[in-house]
Parts: structure tokens; sequence; C-alpha cells
């Protein structure tokens, strides 16, 4: 589960804020958020559209668009701050020590590049292999990642693959350099359900072979349950809750993740007439409102809500499952 | 289900011919709908699910004349409607309606959205000008809007409220039957809900007949009547809600609801999962025989050289598998 207290985590996030530049000016996207991941940890960052879990790890490689820039905050990777470090530093690590794996392997693939090319560039640039050894160490992720008959797969172009063969090209360029840690942003997406559960095995297999940590950011709740040890959940820029997965699914304590979780219809549930639905929609970037940003939507929220923003704090009697929310909070006090 | 189908769709089949190469010299067809047979009865939600390029979003379009079919029949009042020219087809249209998936490429960006959702309502000649703004202020209070949202533009609106303002839409001219394809696909987890709960409510009042295209077999196992699973083009299985999820007959079915993951760790960690290997084939160039025979588990000689056939093995329980035997179901 979580690293050893002995040991410092592999990546430790903390404060990170992100501004989006606007023409009403700068505004916040990403408040504050504190984010660790133990050595061989596998951590799920859920949320819904726009609230900013791609954007916080695509910070830490500085991969940010344009107008969006980090504001504060440190991120720390194997002890060294990746947000202060030189570009040319930075390279080594980009690719290197942190794989990336993207949701849409259409545009994040180069057209025009056959994919062998594609995953020897890493090798060839990272571990200054020869041009035959990088080609060799090809064919061999291409096979691990389940792609059959790599070495003929090898001179194909992206576009001559199917989605999901795509998908595991990307993984096996994220894998490319044996990195410390693969952050995956939402890989299955677009994928049907029988070639999802093909690429969640072949992720679960290689952490173990490797002993790789994983990041894996989705807005599938029912998908990382069987996956990951850690879930942070985020709402608005904020991670509102912060738990060991089995944790968060048995004990919820966010009003969001409550609602969240009452809202996917479970396969195994007999028919309900009604979901339960959290009402309105979240707060559109910049728009944040003053306190909790949950608060709008919150049947639970009180004045204090509406007025200063909640702090993560333990939940008591656990380990390691913290919530930031007034009420929660406050209840957890009363019943101590 | 004794009564008389509100829909009856017999053989259908779609084709589309694709022209491949640089300059397009080769011609080929892409089977997207191969010989597809069910009934819809009033009342009811019918899904279809099944992967993508699997045929249930052309089986939609080609069930509303949207697409001409290239053969097959769909009954609907007494008239074979995919036979029929854009201007017969007129009167049935105001009856059949269809929500799409992206809320965000299907209304009209210079258009109120009170001229989006009053535009049927004046082609269809169901009320004068004068009446409209009433008509649609009840139209969006339907579908859980202020009526201060008419004079509004789509990209002022969320994505969950202007899924809301296609539903209004589909709604304007008191359809009996709307296909829903991939209508809540799109949106956030918490707002899918919302749109789910609304489709159910208007349903209840308005008796409507949804036909229900999606990919999430939670969301559908929720929703649905009966179910219809289909695999490249074809149906693979059709059954009630309860037969198809308790009792799954074709394999195909039971590796997709393997493969659905279920927010729940402590079931996870013990579920047996059956994963298929490979991917779906071309529809250019669709298998012999039955078309899941290169991933299924249990594929014999037979099922290589035969299609199976669409067989009724118990009551309402149909399904097109040479491994089934009749009555097994039981």
């Amino acid at each position: 589960m979580t690293a050893p207290a002995d040991n410092k985590p592999l990546l430790d996030v903390r404060g990170l804020t992100i501004e989006i530049e606007t023409r009403r000016g700068p505004a916040i996207i990403v408040d504050g958020i504190n984010l660790t991941v133990g050595k061989g940890e596998t951590v799920g960052v859920v949320g819904e559209s726009g609230c900013g879990k791609s954007l916080t790890m695509l910070s830490l490689v500085r991969l940010l668009p344009n107008k969006i820039k980090v504001k504060g905050g440190t991120a720390e990777f194997a002890g060294r701050d990746l947000l202060k470090m030189s570009k040319s530093e930075l390279r080594q690590v980009r690719g290197g020590k942190i794989g990336f794996v993207f949701q849409d392997p259409m545009t994040s693939l180069n057209p025009v590049m056959r994919i062998g090319d594609q995953l020897c560039e890493p090798l060839i640039y990272h571990r200054n292999m020869s041009k035959a050894d990088a080609r060799k160490r090809a064919i061999e992720l291409l096979r691990l990642v389940g792609i059959p008959g790599p070495e003929q797969r090898i001179t194909a172009y992206p576009h001559e693959l199917s989605g999901g063969m795509r998908q595991r090209v990307m993984i096996a360029m994220g894998l490319a350099c044996d990195p410390e840690l693969l952050i995956a942003d939402e890989p299955t997406t677009a994928l049907d359900v029988t070639i999802q559960a093909q690429i969640v095995d072949l992720v679960k297999d290689l952490r173990k072979k490797l002993n790789m940590s994983v990041v894996w950011i989705t807005h599938d709740l029912a998908l990382i349950a069987g996956l990951v040890d850690r879930v942070a959940v985020l709402y608005a820029g904020t991670v509102v809750e912060d738990a060991p997965v089995g944790e968060l699914f048995a004990r919820p304590t966010h009003p969001y993740t409550r609602g969240l979780l009452a809202s996917i219809p479970k396969l195994s549930d007999e028919q309900a007439s009604r979901l339960s639905s959290i009402g309105g929609t979240p707060p559109e970037p910049g728009r944040r409102p003053k306190g909790c940003p949950f608060a709008p939507r919150c049947a639970l929220a009180e004045s204090v809500c509406h007025e200063s923003v909640p702090v993560l704090e333990s939940v008591a009697g656990t380990s390691g499952h913290r919530v930031a929310c007034f009420v929660a909070q406050r209840q957890m006090k009363e019943a101590a | 289900m004794a009564a008389e189908p509100l829909i009856k769709v017999e053989n259908l089949v779609k084709h589309f011919v694709v022209r491949l190469g640089a300059f397009g010299e080769r011609g080929a067809t892409v089977h997207a709908v191969d010989d597809v047979n069910f009934d819809i009865f009033a009342g009811e939600t019918l899904s279809l699910v099944g992967e993508s390029g699997c045929g249930k979003s052309t089986t939609g379009f080609t069930l509303l004349n949207l697409q001409k079919a290239t053969s097959g029949k769909v009954i609907f009042q007494g008239e074979n409607i995919v036979s029929l020219d854009e201007k017969r087809m007129r009167p049935y249209r105001r009856e059949l309606q269809i929500v799409f998936q992206d809320p965000y490429s299907t209304l009209n960006p210079r258009m109120t959205i009170g001229e989006v959702v009053g535009e049927p309502i004046l082609f269809h000649k169901l009320a004068t000008k004068a009446e409209l703004p009433e008509k649609v202020t009840r139209l969006l209070a339907d579908v859980g809007l202020p009526a201060r949202f008419a004079s509004r533009y789509p990209h002022e609106l969320s994505g969950g409220q202007r899924q809301r303002v296609a539903i209004a839409r589909a709604l304007a001219c008191q359809p009996k039957f709307i296909v829903c394809d991939e209508a809540i696909s799109a949106l956030d987890v918490s707002v899918q809900a919302q749109i789910i709960n609304l489709l159910l409510d208007l349903q209840e009042k308005y008796g409507l007949t949804y036909l229900f295209i999606a990919h999430d077999l939670a969301v559908v196992r929720h929703i649905s009547d009966r179910v219809g699973v289909m695999y490249l083009g074809r149906l693979a299985e059709l059954a009630t809600r309860e037969q198809l999820f308790s009792n799954p007959l074709h394999p195909y079915t039971r590796a997709l609801l393997s493969a659905v993951p279920e927010a729940d760790p402590e079931l996870e960690k013990t579920r047996q999962r059956q994963i298929l290997v490979g991917d779906v084939p071309s529809p250019l160039a669709p298998p012999a025989g039955c078309r899941f025979h290169t991933r299924c588990p249990i594929a014999m000689d037979k099922c290589r050289a035969v299609v199976p056939e669409w067989r009724e093995v118990v009551p309402g329980h149909h399904v097109a598998c040479h491994a089934v035997e009749v009555g097994a179901a039981g």
C-alpha cells in the first residue's frame, strides 16, 4: 500500500497552484494541490472534466499549454524539485524516469513516423542505444504490451493499427526507458470495454514486473476500484478527499465523493427507478466560488462552507484517509 | 409482450460502399448492419449495446430512415418507413425523434434555445407563432430548464443543459418514439445521472418508447426493459434485462459483461474475468460463419463456416450461437 514511513515518497507534490490567463485576467484552476506517490504505489486521480487532474500532471513535466502557468508549490521527484529543474535536466526526466501515456493515441502519435522509429527515439536519446539495439528493444516492448507479430508491426504507421493497438504502442513508449513513474492520463477512455480490460490487466502486470509507481488519471471510479492502491478525488482544482481505495469505497466521507459514488449505476445492482444525482454543474475555471468550491452544489453546506476554504484533515480512526469538508470534520469531532 | 409491436424491424441491412486506395480505385463494402431483426414495444426501453463499429448507431439511423436501408423493412403504423422518400416520410418524422451524443455539435450555434426548440413545432404546424413562446416555456420546464433560457445561445450552456435542450427539441412534436444515440455518453458522471433520471421521468409522463443506444452496460442495465447485444453488424443476443444480465447465453455477451469494471474494490479482487484476446475484425471483411469466432473462447469448426441462426431459445430470449442449445436458458 503506501510507502513505508522511513522511505520518502517517489513523488511529493505540495501546494501546487496553476493559473490560466483569461480575458478577465488570471484565474486559478489548480489551487494548492498536495499529492504523494510512494515507490511501487498506484494512485488514482479522479475527477470530472475541468477539475484540473490532467493539468496537475502535465505541469510536473512542464507540458502545460501556453496560457497556463504554475504559480506556486513544489513537486519533488526522487528528492529533486521538478518545477525548478533546468530544461536540460528536465529532458532527462521526461520520457526517461517519468513515462507518459496520453488519452488519445491518434493525436499523440506522430502520424508520419513508423511506430518502430517513434519507439526507438527515446531509447537512442535517453539510453544512448545504437539503432540496432534500440530496434531490438522496441520489438521487445511491443511484445511486452501484447502486440502480435512485433517484428512486422514495427514498420507500421499509426493509422494502420486499431485503437487498442495504438494505445498499446503509447504504453510501450511510456515504458520504453523503464520509468520509475508512469503517468497514465485516461489511457482507456477512448477504448471499448473489452479492450479496456486488456489494457488494465497489462498495466497491472507490468507494474508488478517492473516495480513502477503509477498515477492513473480518470473520471471513472469503477475502473480504478480494482486497479489502484490509493485515490485522490479532485473537485474544481483541489483535492477534496484522499484515501486508500478500499477505505474510499467503504467509507466515502466528502459529500462530493459520496454523490459521485451514488450516481454511478452498478452492474451488480438490481434496477432502481432513479439514480441519485448531484444537482448543478462544476464551476467553470475562473469562476470558482469563495469558500469550499463544492458548497453551491452541496446539500449539507452551512454558512462556513461559503465563507472559508476547508483543508485536508485526517478522518478519525483511519490511517491515510483525509477529507476537506467542514461538515464532515465537525461531525467527526462531535462523534469523538 | 403479446401486444403488437410499435416498430417491427425485419431483416434490416445497411451496407456502405467506400473507396479505398490513394485514388479511390478500389471499391469495398462495409457491412455495417447485416440482417437484423427485432421488435420494439410501446412504452418500453430497448437498448442496443456493443463496441464501437458494431453497427448499433447505424441501426438507429437506418431505422429512422435518416440513412437509406440497403434492404429489409421497418414497419411503423402499418407502413414500411424505410421505403418512403423524404416527402412521404414527413408525417412520420413528427412521431419518430432522435437525441444525439454530442450536444456541442448538434445545436445550431446561431439559434437561440427558444428557436432551436420551437423550430420543429412551426415546421409541423403544431402551433401558431403567437402560441409558440408558451409552448417553448412548457417544453423547457419539462426538461428542467427555466423559461429565461429561451433567449440564450447554446454556447452559454453547459453540456448537461445542452443535452436537456436537445431532449426538449425531440419532445417538441409529441413523438411516440425517441432514439437516444449515446445521449449520455459525453456527459460527466454527476450530470449523466441527472439526464438518465430526466429520460425516465419523461417516459413515464408521456408514455414514450426509447431505443437507447449505448456502450455503458451499467447504465443500460439501469434503464432498459430489454437489451440487444450487437457484434460486427449482427445481433448476437436479445433478451429482457433480467435474462440478459443474469443468464447471458452468447459468449460475447458474457465477455462483455465480465469486462465491465465494478465500483467495488472488494468485489474486483475476487472477480473472475474473462478477457477477450485480439481486436474486433474489420467490418470491411467480416469473418465467415459466426462473426465472433475469431475471438470466441468456445468456437467450433461449424462456427467458422456456418452463420448461426437467430433463434428464440426460451420465450423472449433470442440468440445467434451454435453452442447454445434450444431450451438451455432454463
